[in-house]
């Protein structure tokens, strides 16, 4: 079975599940890994959106 | 006379040494082999859950995705990495390479996606691997 995501979809799943495992390893308390997990893929997205931006800028 | 002899503390040790017990031994070992199951045999069962999922899934995207799986080399520097990003994947790069899944060489531009989704699944292992010894000896809940 073969899969072709769109650069964003990609993108937007590895930002999932790289934030879940942060959250969850980098921080104590449940509470703080939610919120740890939720900024770092607020962070992953926002990243690839201004990258995009950029990148569009850059072209034209 | 003044008594001059004054008594000292014994200095701590700098660097506390944590005891080698079965499961600070056991848990990193079996969370490397299958993702997750560090934190379940020390029943954090919803975080080994979620690692077990994001882990798993990760890699098995990087597959269907047709990521490149690196084999052992002495090659080049980024595949030597590449080769130790997979390996953190434990079991499902064991489980890979003995059933002859995954690509040796990216076919197409999404492919390349697979391939970072299968180093990157493995290096998140290695972090839950941490965290389960961490978990083990105490200084983490």
């Amino acid at each position: 079975m073969t899969i072709q995501l769109s650069h964003f979809s990609s993108a937007i799943l590895f930002a999932v599940f790289a934030s879940v495992v942060f959250g969850i390893t980098q921080r104590n308390e449940p509470r703080e890994m939610v919120r740890y997990g939720l900024y770092c893929f607020a962070m992953f997205a926002g990243g690839v959106i201004v990258a995009g931006w950029v990148m569009w800028l850059i072209r034209r | 006379m003044a008594n001059s002899t004054t008594k000292t503390k014994p200095a701590e040790p700098l660097v506390q040494v944590s005891p080698i017990t079965p499961m600070s031994v056991a848990a990193p070992a079996i969370a490397w082999l299958i993702p997750g199951a560090g934190h379940l045999i020390q029943k954090r069962w919803v975080r080994g859950a979620l690692l077990m999922l994001s882990i798993v899934a990760m890699f098995l995207l990087g597959l269907a995705m047709e990521g490149r799986v690196y084999k052992p080399n002495g090659g080049d520097i980024l595949d030597m990495l590449g080769f130790v990003g997979n390996v953190g994947g434990g079991g499902l790069y064991i489980l890979t390479r003995a059933l002859d899944w995954g690509h040796g060489a990216i076919a197409h531009a999404t492919a390349d996606y697979g391939t970072k989704f299968l180093i990157v699944a493995g290096l998140l292992n290695f972090i839950a691997v941490a965290d389960a010894y961490h978990i083990a000896i105490g200084k983490k809940q």
